[in-house]
Parts: structure tokens; sequence; C-alpha cells
């Protein structure tokens, strides 16, 4: 299967100091990465340069065989979508919110009412559509944040801890929603979180990122018999144990 | 004394000069109080803190600076602009400018740095991230367009010393207020005040009810 992203000996640089380096780490299309790791370790730092948000210091990335550098930030930002680990929702309606992506993009407001009831609907969000966004849960916000971000069908998914600060039912039902969707349109996605059983469940590789540097990737079984080193078998631990 | 029809012409004049201040400072303090909230270089802070020094410009000196500056034999005297109404506009939006930039400034500063990297993310253009921080920041954007419209059709010293106080050509509200007073016009410099609170309430309470209006939307 052909990779979408290939990233070669790459180097990002944050206040000074080295955030991430990863020497190489390749993300086929259709398949979802996770990326685990712990607090501060450069796996939001990851998304921040595959969207193009930040710099890196050096290395190389290509995304569908071009290199990033060659890329206008605005036509590639177009094929992608992030969706934050806070929903960062704007101070309008439900619908609005979600049809913002396809307002960026020129869509006329009848295309883009399509594509957002029909995303709505998928999501379990419909009856929600006129309400305000300060009139929410953090649940129904999280779906919110997931629409916006599915309704632009993207090429590449960035998704940054989306289930964060939610109470586990909720958590569990956002999951199988998202796993499911993932799996349907066989979408390319990156998914960074701390929990290993959701990482395993959504994913077929899982790249462990610790203190800044790619230290293995592999598919769950893999990566959870056969760490590469302490540092990965001590992340581990818990969920071995 | 001064005459019904005077009494027109001043307030006329009052609102189409501070008018024109209060929208050529929001050309210009959109814009850069948006850079300056957004830009991300090492002059920022102490251009900031220019901008918010100027918030408290006392407008005599700023009368004063732009008397000499138009003056006939000042640098920008061949412009024949000292004591006529577009003297007052410079002068007045002078006062307002910073007034507007940097309620801008930290208005925009006050919403989720990451909202920036949210709207980048979901596809939007650079013009397209910024108006949408607008409309995310509207409520304190207004306050600031109330502010600036406040600091000028109040001030009496930049009007007096670049407009002169001429009758019929740039005597405004607040440089007749001054004029009766000094001629112990109690009452008229009363009923001038009077009436320059009432335009002022009700260009205020038009402004806040748009404000109100979209904090409901």
């Amino acid at each position: 299967m052909t990779a979408m992203i290939e990233i070669r000996d790459l180097v990002v640089q944050r206040g000074g100091l080295e955030a991430l380096q990863i020497n190489a780490l390749d993300i086929p299309r259709g398949e979802t990465l996770a990326v685990v790791g712990p607090n501060g370790a450069g796996k939001s730092t990851l998304l921040l340069v595959l969207a193009k948000l930040i710099r890196p210091a050096c290395g190389q990335i290509h995304f569908n065989g071009r290199p990033f550098s060659k890329l206008n930030e605005l036509e590639y930002r177009r094929k992608i979508s992030f969706v934050f680990q806070d929903p960062l929702l704007l101070d309008m309606s439900v619908e609005e919110n979600i049809a913002l992506g396809l307002k960026f993009r020129g869509l006329t407001k009848d295309d883009a009412r399509v594509r957002v009831n029909q995303w709505m609907k998928q999501l379990g969000i419909e009856s929600l559509a006129k309400r305000r966004a300060g009139q929410i849960s953090g649940g129904e916000a999280r779906r919110i944040s997931l629409a916006r971000a599915f309704v632009l069908e993207p090429e590449l998914l960035l998704l940054d801890e989306p289930f964060s600060a939610l109470d586990p039912p909720t958590r569990a039902n956002l999951l199988n929603d998202l796993s499911a969707l993932l799996a349907r349109d066989h979408r390319t996605a990156i998914f960074v979180t701390h929990n290993l059983n959701e990482a395993a469940k959504l994913s077929q590789q899982i790249a462990i990122i610790i203190k800044g540097k790619l230290m293995q990737v592999g598919p769950a079984q893999q990566i959870k018999t056969k760490p590469i080193n302490e540092d990965a078998a001590a992340f581990f631990k818990e969920w071995i144990d | 004394m001064v005459f019904n029809s005077d009494i027109w012409q001043i307030t006329l004049l009052s609102l189409q000069v501070s008018s024109s201040a209060t929208a050529i400072s929001l050309l210009i303090g959109l814009p850069v109080g948006t850079w300056l909230a957004l830009g991300n270089f090492r002059a920022r802070s102490f251009i900031l803190s220019i901008i918010n020094t100027g918030m408290a410009l006392p407008p005599v000196v700023v009368g004063l600076v732009v008397a000499m500056m138009l003056w006939r034999s000042g640098p920008l005297g061949d412009f024949n602009l000292i004591y006529t109404p577009a003297a007052i506009v410079i002068a007045q939006t002078i006062i307002a400018a910073p007034v507007v930039t940097g309620l801008t400034a930290a208005a925009l500063q006050a919403l989720d740095p990451r909202l920036r990297q949210q709207l980048l993310g979901l596809g939007a253009s650079n013009l397209q991230m910024i108006w949408m921080l607008w409309r995310e920041a509207r409520l304190p954007l207004l306050a600031a367009l109330m502010a600036g419209f406040g600091s000028v059709i109040s001030e009496v010293g930049a009007s007096m010393m670049v407009g002169g106080n001429i009758q019929g050509q740039t005597r405004v509200l607040t440089t007749a207020i001054v004029l009766e007073t000094d001629k112990g016009e109690f009452n008229v410099a009363l009923g001038l005040s009077a009436l320059l609170l009432v335009i002022t309430y009700l260009i205020t309470l038009a402004l806040t009810w748009i404000q109100q209006r979209s904090a409901k939307r």
C-alpha cells in the first residue's frame, strides 16, 4: 500500500529546544495511525507540523509523493482536517459551526446544508442544529467538532485527543462511532491519544513517541509484546499488566 | 448668543467631524490592532505600550502639535487646513485611533490563541481567519468603536486649537459650550451641554443595541 505521508529525518524545534525527532515514519493511505506517548512527548507537535501550522527545523515530508515544502499551504490545508483537543467552537449555531470549513472552501449554502445535515445525522446531533455553541454539553461539542472535520471529507484527518476530559460512557460511544466512520470510509487518519486501548481499537499501526523521539511503530500486538527499549516497555507496563 | 439655526449647524458639524474621525480611526485601528494582536515580532510589546499610552493622549497636546504642523509656516502649511473642519478631523483621528487600536488588540488577544490554528486547520485563508476572529470578538470591538467615538465627541482642547471655534465654519458643540460659558451665558451653555449628552447617549444607545443584538444571536 502506498504511503500518503512519508517522513524522513524530521527535527522540530519549539522555543529553541528540540521538540520532536523522527527518523522515518510512513502513514499508508486509508489507514489510521495512533500516536501514543506521555504528556509533552511531542505528539501534538507532529500533528501541527503535518497541518503546516508550524515549520520543522529540518527533514523531509512527502504528501502523496510531493515534497511538503513545494505544497501551497492553503491548498494543502484544504485537503486535510484538524480536530483539536478542545472543540473550539465559534459563537454561532451548531450547523453554522459544522459548515465553517465548507464556507471557507466556497461551497454554496445549499450544497453545504446537504452535507452538514448528512453528517449531523451520522453523528446523532441533528436535533442540536439550531442551538448556540455555548448551550451544549462537552460530549455534544466533541461530536460537533468531529462532524465539522468529517463534513470536509478530507484526504487526511488529524485528531488530537478528541475524547479527552469526557466521561467514560460518552467516550466509549464516541470511540465506537469514530471507529465505524474511519473503517467505512477508509480514511487516512492520525489519532493522538494517551489511551492505549483506544489506540489499539482505532488504528492499524501505533507509533510511540517518548521525550520527543519516535521510538517504535508497529501493530498493537507487536509493540505490546516486543517493546523496542526500556522507555517503551515502561510506558506500556500498565497496559501489559 | 447662539441662535436656533446655529445650533443645528453646530450639532451637524460636531456629528460630521466626530463620525469621520471615528470612521478613519476604525480603518486604521482595526488592521493595526489585529497586526499587533496576532503578530509575533520582537517590538510588539514596545509598540503596544506606545499605543496604550496614546489612549490617554491629552486632546490639548494633540491640538497643539497638529496646529503647529498645519500652521501656515508649519511643514503641512501649504495644504491650508488650519481652522477648517478637516483640521479637527485630523486632530480627533489622532485622539481616537490609539483607543480603537489598543482595544482591538486587547479584544483579539483575549480570544483563545488556539482558535486561530483551528480556523487555519479547517482551511481558512488568512483573511477568512481574521474575519472570523473579528466576528468572534465583535462585542469588545463594538465597545472599542463606542470608546473611540466617545473620546472625540466630548473633547474640546484639540477642536479649539486647530479649528479656532469660527462661527459657521469650525464651531462644534464643545467649543460652543466653552464660548458661551466665557460670555456668562450659562443657560445656553447648559442647553448645549444637554444636547451634547443626548446626542452622545443616542449614538451609544444605537451601538449598544447592535452589540447586544449580536450577543443574543
